[in-house]
C-alpha cells in the first residue's frame, strides 16, 4: 500500500512538472494585466524547437536553449500584437497555439522528414535522471529511506527545477520592486503610468518570462519526459496549466497545489484502470478518464470559492490624452 | 459493321476508363497521421512499394479531425480517384455514405466492414497473432507479470488483448495479465506522454513485457521499456527497428500488404468487392523475427511459437475473438 502511494506520488511529479511550469509562466503573463490562453501553443512550440535543437547539435542544454528563444519569440508576438497594438488578447492566443500546431509539424517535415516528428533523442540529448546524494544508501531505511530515494531521487533537473520555481516566483511577485510593478499593472495601470513607469515595458518583461517558463516545460516534454517530438504532444497541458492558474487564485503556492492536485488525479486514473472495485466490477476507463474534470468542477464550485481575476486583465492599456 | 465498330468504340472506352480509373489510386489515412511507425505507415510503406514498381503516384489525404474524414473521401470520389483506400475502423460510416453516392468508384475499408457492391472490406485476425506475441511474452517473462497497454478502449483493441490473454495463459496459465486503456477518444493513439505513464505504472506492478497496441501512443510505452530495461512488443508494423534489444517482437499487421494488393489488383482490372479476413494462414497476420531482436529469441522459443502457429492454423489451438460476442471468455 505505501509502496503504491509512493509510486503514484512519484508519477504525480513526472505529471505535474510541466503544469507547474506553464501556469507559473501563466501567472506572470496575467498578473501583468495580459490574458495568455496562448501557453498551450508556446509549450507544443518550444518542444519541437528543444526536440529539433537535441537531435542537431546533440546537446540536451542546447536543446532547452532553443526552446526557450522559441517560446520567447512567439510570447514577444503575443506582446507585439496585444500591447502594442492592443489586440483581442484571446485572439491573438488562438492565434499562436493554431499557428503551431500547423507549423511544428510542416518545419519538421521538411527538417527531417520523418511525418513531423524529430529523431529520437538518446543519450547527452537527453535531460536524465539525477539520483541524490545517498539515495541509494538510505534506500532500505524504512519510510523515510523509501521517501528520500524513490520520491525525492531519481527525477531529472527540470523537476527540480519547477519546484524551485514556485518559491522563486514568490518571491520575485511579492518581494521585490519588479513584482510590486507587475501587479500594479495588471490591477491598475493608470496609478503605475502616473508614477512615471511604462506600463508597456514591464508587461513585455513579464511576458518574456512567461516565454521562458514555458519554453523550458516544452524542452520537458519532449527532451526528458519522451524522447522526441510528436505533432500536438502538448495534448492539452497549457489548457489546464490555465484552469490551474485560476484554481490556485493567481497565487504561486496554491498554484502549485493546483497543479499537483491534476497531477495526482492523472496518475491515480493511470493506476485506477482495471482495477477491480468490490460491488462495482471493473473500473470502466471512461469513469476514471472524467474523473479529474469532475473533482475540478466539484471543488471550484464547493471549496475553493470566487476566484478573482487581476483588475486590468484582458484590457488594452490606452494613455488617456487630454 | 456498324455494330462491331460501335462495340469496339465502347470495349475501347471502357478500357480506357478502366485504366485511367487505375492510374488514379487514392488512400485517406487515419487521424494518427501516416508516419505513427505503426498502422498507418504500413500502409504507407505499401503504396511506396506500389509506386517505386509502377510510377504511378497515389494520391494521399491525412485528415485533421473527423469531420474531414468524409470531405476528403468525397472529394477523392468526385475527382475520380480509384479504388480509394481508406484507413481505419473510423472511417466506417463515412465509407457507408460516399460509397453509396459514387457507385463507380471502388472503396477498399482497412480493418472495418461496410457491405456495398463497391466497397472490398479487408479485416484481420489480430487475435490470432496476438496470441502468439502473448505466448512469446510468456515465455520471456520473469516475474510471471506482463503487460497489454491498448490505444482507444474499442472492440477492435480489445480483441488485441484478448488475444494476447489467451496466448500467455497458454503458455503459462498462473500468469498476471495487466491490461490498460489509453483513453476514449481517438487522441488514445496519439499521446505518447501518457503511454509512458502507463508502462511505468504497470512496470511498478511487476510487468517486465508489455505489449502495445496504440498507434503512436506506443512509442511513449516502448522509451519507458528502453528506459526500464524492460521488453515491449510493436503492433501493426514491424516496430523491432525503434529499440534494438527492447523490442521483443511486433505483432506484425499485413496492412503494406493489403493497400499493396488493392493498387495491384486495381491496375489488373481485377479488384473485387466484397469481405476479407486476413488471418495466420493467409499471412495477414504474424510476429517479427529480424536482427534487431534474435538475439531475444532462443530457437527454443523459436520452435514453440512455430508450434503454436501451426496448431492455429489447423484449428487444434481456437483463439477467441473478442469481436464475436464482445466478451473474453474462453
Amino acid at each position: 500500500m505505501f509502496d503504491t502511494l509512493i509510486i503514484m506520488l512519484d508519477a504525480t511529479l513526472r505529471v505535474s512538472t510541466p503544469l507547474i511550469l506553464a501556469a507559473l509562466a501563466g501567472l506572470y503573463a496575467e498578473r501583468s494585466g495580459i490574458v495568455d490562453i496562448g501557453l498551450e501553443g508556446k509549450i507544443l512550440g518550444s518542444a519541437f524547437a528543444a526536440a529539433a535543437g537535441a537531435a542537431v547539435f546533440g546537446s540536451a542544454w542546447i536543446g532547452l536553449a532553443c526552446g526557450v528563444l522559441a517560446s520567447i519569440v512567439l510570447a514577444l508576438i503575443h506582446g507585439f500584437a496585444c500591447i502594442t497594438h492592443r489586440g483581442d488578447h484571446i485572439v491573438s492566443g488562438v492565434a499562436i497555439n493554431t499557428i503551431v500546431a500547423g507549423l511544428t509539424v510542416t518545419l519538421g517535415l521538411d527538417w527531417f522528414g520523418m511525418g513531423g516528428q524529430t529523431p529520437t533523442l538518446s543519450g547527452d540529448q537527453r535531460f536524465t535522471e539525477i539520483t541524490l546524494p545517498f539515495a541509494d544508501a538510505l534506500r532500505d531505511v524504512p519510510v523515510i529511506g523509501q521517501i528520500y530515494s524513490n520520491l525525492l531521487s531519481g527525477h531529472n533537473i527540470i523537476v527540480y527545477l519547477a519546484f524551485l520555481m514556485v518559491p522563486a516566483t514568490y518571491w520575485i511577485i511579492y518581494k521585490t520592486r519588479f513584482g510590486l510593478r507587475l501587479r500594479a499593472v495588471g490591477e491598475n495601470p493608470h496609478a503605475v503610468d502616473t508614477a512615471g513607469i511604462s506600463v508597456a515595458w514591464i508587461r513585455y518583461r513579464a511576458l518574456i518570462v512567461c516565454g521562458i517558463l514555458c519554453g523550458i516545460a516544452g524542452a520537458y516534454l519532449s527532451t526528458a519526459h519522451n524522447a522526441g517530438f510528436l505533432k500536438d504532444m502538448s495534448a492539452g497541458k497549457g489548457y489546464m496549466a490555465l484552469a490551474a492558474l485560476i484554481f490556485g487564485k493567481w497565487r504561486p503556492v496554491p498554484v502549485l497545489f493546483a497543479c499537483l492536485l491534476f497531477g495526482f488525479l492523472d496518475a491515480v486514473a493511470v493506476r485506477l484502470q482495471g482495477v477491480v472495485i468490490p460491488g462495482m466490477g471493473e473500473v470502466p476507463v471512461q469513469l476514471i478518464e472524467v474523473l479529474p474534470y469532475v473533482l475540478t468542477v466539484l471543488l471550484l464550485a464547493g471549496f475553493i470559492g470566487k476566484a478573482v481575476a487581476p483588475k486590468a486583465v484582458g484590457r488594452p492599456y490606452v494613455k488617456e490624452r487630454a | 459493321m456498324k455494330g462491331i465498330f460501335l462495340a469496339t468504340v465502347t470495349a475501347l472506352a471502357v478500357s480506357v476508363s478502366v485504366a485511367h480509373a487505375a492510374d488514379k489510386p487514392a488512400v485517406v489515412y487515419d487521424q494518427a497521421g501516416k508516419f505513427d511507425k505503426s498502422f498507418n505507415e504500413g500502409v504507407y510503406d505499401g503504396i511506396m512499394k506500389y509506386t517505386k514498381e509502377s510510377g504511378v503516384k497515389v494520391r494521399e489525404f491525412e485528415p485533421k479531425n473527423e469531420a474531414q474524414v468524409e470531405q476528403g473521401l468525397r472529394r477523392l470520389a468526385k475527382r475520380g480517384y480509384s479504388p480509394i483506400v481508406a484507413v481505419g475502423f473510423t472511417m466506417t460510416s463515412s465509407v457507408q455514405k460516399v460509397a453509396k453516392d459514387f457507385p463507380n468508384i471502388h472503396f477498399t475499408l482497412i480493418d472495418s466492414v461496410v457491405d456495398l457492391p463497391n466497397v472490398e472490406s479487408i479485416v484481420f485476425k489480430e487475435h490470432e497473432g496476438s496470441f502468439l506475441v502473448g505466448a512469446l511474452a510468456a515465455m520471456k517473462s520473469k516475474t510471471g507479470t506482463v503487460g497489454f497497454i491498448g490505444g482507444m478502449d474499442i472492440p477492435l483493441v480489445r480483441k488485441f488483448g484478448c488475444g494476447f490473454e489467451q496466448g500467455v495463459k497458454y503458455v503459462a496459465p498462473n500468469d498476471t495479465v495487466i491490461q490498460n486503456m489509453t483513453g476514449s477518444t481517438g487522441a488514445a493513439f496519439n499521446d505518447p506522454t501518457k503511454g509512458s505513464e502507463l508502462a511505468k505504472s504497470q512496470f511498478s506492478q511487476g510487468a517486465d513485457v508489455v505489449f502495445a497496441a496504440a498507434g503512436g501512443t506506443g512509442i511513449g510505452v516502448y522509451q519507458a521499456a528502453a528506459d526500464a530495461g524492460h521488453y515491449a512488443i510493436g503492433v501493426d508494423s514491424n516496430q523491432n527497428h525503434l529499440h534494438p534489444g527492447v523490442m521483443l517482437s511486433s505483432m506484425v499487421k499485413r496492412v503494406d500488404q493489403a493497400a499493396y494488393n488493392t493498387f495491384k489488383e486495381a491496375a489488373a482490372g481485377e479488384w473485387k468487392p466484397g469481405l476479407q479476413v486476413l488471418g495466420l494462414a493467409e499471412d495477414g497476420v504474424d510476429w517479427a523475427l529480424d536482427d534487431n531482436n534474435k538475439s531475444l529469441v532462443s530457437a527454443d522459443m523459436e520452435a514453440k511459437l512455430a508450434d503454436i502457429k501451426a496448431k492455429i492454423i489447423s484449428g487444434d489451438i481456437k483463439v477467441h475473438d473478442y469481436m464475436s460476442d464482445s466478451t473474453c471468455n474462453y
